[in-house]
């Protein structure tokens, strides 16, 4: 769930307006877009790149090993499908407000299958200084820069704040992780975090959650078996319940998925929570200090 | 132990000396027709002890002795006695699957029967290739003392499963599920929850769902598709994306201040900038405004553009405090710069410190 650079990317939706604009910015940043998908426009060439008629015929003739999703929500289940047949390891899916029932059938056919799905309702992920796929500015280099500090967020507006606050306060990133704001989604916090942890990159972890289902309790039993240093901001605390707060997994309903759950759950792991977004940055900084001290 | 409501009434508030209203156990229809000629239009209800006679059909209104009559004989036929059970299909976030939840304790609500009697609660993840008939249901309720009874609710649990299918539902339950006297299984109650996004191919259930409960405001942001939430705050929130919006609240939180809403305009709504401004400003509350944009797929040029033509028709008196950054972030700068001589805030923290402050 980590791009890497020579990474071939499938964009299924290519010829779409986003798909477009979208595809020349993760090439402007290095992102190796190899093939798109569009069943009417096949055996095209579109931004120098074949066009095929389904995920399944691209790898036959392209192999990729990611595809990112610019389908609407009535066509996305296709789509995914397409994609887990078509074998691909990791699909990264954009699409917001795709039908429950879908959803379902989605993951039955994932579950079967190697591919991992990141997302729905996610905005992608980044690698600085290798590439990008999805929705994220990761071609701007005020937001991110490479270093070591991995991030894991389910919104891609708050995401993109965090690493635009590190990379002015000189912490580049090793990855960006986007995991969407639905409340199912193929690969959760603990999976983000497990995948941070095992990386030879990262050396600290920002964790940015929101209120709503149970992902940040789930993550913070992992994160107490973890030596890599944790700090988190969970949004939503001034919410109203009972109210989706744009996101549809941005709910909390009897006295389930409430901030202060999350929030215990992960100081109880020895990961700090911030108040503010700017707090993360001088928490980390701190915890940076203290690792040397301790070391030296 | 229960009381019925009669008995309750007469054996505990009206010896405490608490006001009740006149009232009459009536054993036949003519016995309520002879309440009712003598006290005059009543409620006829059903002496069960369960908390959800009106909705299965156990509280009706008479004004004359012929209604009576006519509501104690259908209410007197119910039976609602016998047994109460729990039976719902909903989706199950931590498998990515349909469940299939009863319980012989029905009638309360199911979260309490789980902290009170887990044994009482059976769960059925399912495959949906597979699905979930009558054969899945008998497996699923082997054991349970159901008696005579335990076809006839695995029936009601496969049909749940279809509606639950068919549907398009995030949640269909039946509390309580009855087993009559006569042993015959009746739904006495039913929440239905249909997926907010599947409502498209449920055009006839997305018709005959309850209206959700809004402010006019609300209903103005629906009608122009935005997420708009009225709070009783002072501080006016504009910003891209639930995470970011749900942020800028909270740092108001913290900063001492109240939000007067909740309002993002990411994904395609980033080009309403102008319609969710009018709306933000229109909340009477309003004394201060924050401004958070962080654009990725949102562009941070065209909100700000949208912005700036609503401040430039609308002529708010309210001070309003920026932050922007990311996708489109110099033109944006410049154009609030120039057109509104506004200086963005580097940090939101510092934008929305200077709003609070403003709102006092």
């Amino acid at each position: 769930m980590i791009y890497r650079r020579g990474q071939k990317v499938l964009v299924q939706g290519m010829t779409g307006k986003q798909g477009a604009f979208w595809s020349e910015r993760m090439r402007e940043m290095g992102t190796d877009v190899a093939a798109g998908v569009n069943p009417k426009r096949a055996g095209e060439t579109f931004l120098d790149v074949p066009i095929y008629g389904s995920a399944v015929e691209a790898t036959k003739q392209t192999p990729c090993d990611v595809s990112v999703i610019f389908i609407p929500p009535s066509m996305a289940k296709d789509a995914i499908i397409d994609a887990i047949d078509a074998g691909i390891e990791t699909i990264v899916t954009l699409t917001e407000h795709i039908p429950a029932h879908d959803v379902l059938e989605i993951f039955a056919r994932q579950r079967v299958s190697k591919s991992r799905i990141i997302g729905p309702n996610t905005a992608g992920i980044v690698t600085p200084g290798e590439g990008f796929v999805g929705i994220m500015p990761g071609h701007n280099p005020n937001i991110f820069k490479p270093g070591r500090v991995g991030v894991i967020s389910r919104s891609g507006s708050l995401g993109t704040l965090m690493c635009l606050n590190l990379t002015r306060a000189d912490l580049g990133q090793s990855a960006f992780i986007g995991i969407g704001g639905d409340p199912i989604i193929g690969t959760t916090t603990r999976d983000a975090l497990m995948e941070l942890d095992r990386d030879a990159k990262t050396d600290a972890i920002v964790l940015v959650g929101e209120i709503g289902g149970a992902m940040e309790e789930e993550a913070a039993e992992y994160a107490r078996t973890m030596k890599k240093p944790i700090v988190s901001f969970i949004a939503g605390r001034s919410s109203p319940p009972d109210k989706k707060m744009g996101h549809a997994g941005a709910i909390v309903t009897g006295g389930r998925g409430g901030y202060a759950s999350k929030r215990a759950a992960l100081e109880k792991a020895g990961i700090q929570v911030a108040d503010t977004p700017a707090e993360v940055v001088a928490i980390l900084k701190q915890t940076k200090v203290a690792k040397m001290s301790a070391a030296g | 132990m229960n009381l019925e409501e009669y008995a309750a009434k007469h054996h505990v508030l009206v010896p405490a000396g608490v006001p009740t209203p006149e009232g009459r156990v009536c054993k036949t229809p003519e016995e309520a027709s002879a309440a009712v000629t003598a006290i005059g239009p009543s409620v006829i209800k059903a002496q069960v002890p369960t908390g959800k006679r009106g909705k299965s059909g156990g509280i009706k209104i008479a004004k004359t002795a012929d209604e009576a009559a006519s509501a104690a004989r259908d209410i007197l036929s119910m039976s609602i006695g016998g047994r109460e059970l729990y039976a719902a299909v909903l989706i199950d976030v931590a498998s990515r699957a349909p469940l299939v939840l009863f319980s012989t304790e029905g009638g309360m609500d199911i979260e309490e029967v789980a902290e009170k009697h887990p044994d009482a609660i059976r769960k059925h993840v399912v495959d949906i290739h597979k699905g979930f008939g009558t054969a899945d249901a008998a497996a699923m309720l082997k054991g349970l003392p159901l008696g005579s009874a335990a076809g006839a609710v695995g029936e009601v649990l496969a049909k749940l499963y279809a509606i639950f299918q068919d549907k398009d539902a995030e949640l269909v339950e039946i509390n309580p599920l009855a087993v009559l006297k006569d042993g015959r299984v009746v739904a006495l109650d039913c929440k239905f929850v249909l997926d907010d996004s599947s409502a498209m191919r449920q055009p006839d259930l997305a018709k005959v769902a309850a209206p959700a409960k809004m402010t006019a405001l609300e209903e103005r942001g629906a009608e122009n598709g935005l997420k708009f939430i009225q709070l009783d705050g002072n501080v006016g929130v504009l910003a891209n994306g639930a995470g970011l919006t749900m942020t800028t609240m909270d740092v108001i939180d913290h900063f001492g201040g109240k939000p007067a809403n909740f309002l993002e305009i990411g994904g395609e709504a980033y080009t309403k900038a102008e319609v969710a401004l009018d709306l933000v400003l229109s909340n009477p509350g309003v004394k201060s405004l924050v401004i958070n944009f962080c654009g990725a797929f949102a562009r941070t040029d065209v909100m700000a553009d949208g912005v700036v033509k609503a401040w430039e028709t609308l002529k708010p008196k309210v001070p309003v405090f920026f932050s922007i950054h990311g996708t489109g972030e110099d033109e944006a700068v410049k154009l609030v710069r120039e057109r509104l001589g506004i200086e963005p805030y580097d940090f939101m923290e510092d934008a929305v410190k200077a709003a609070v402050e403003a709102a006092q």
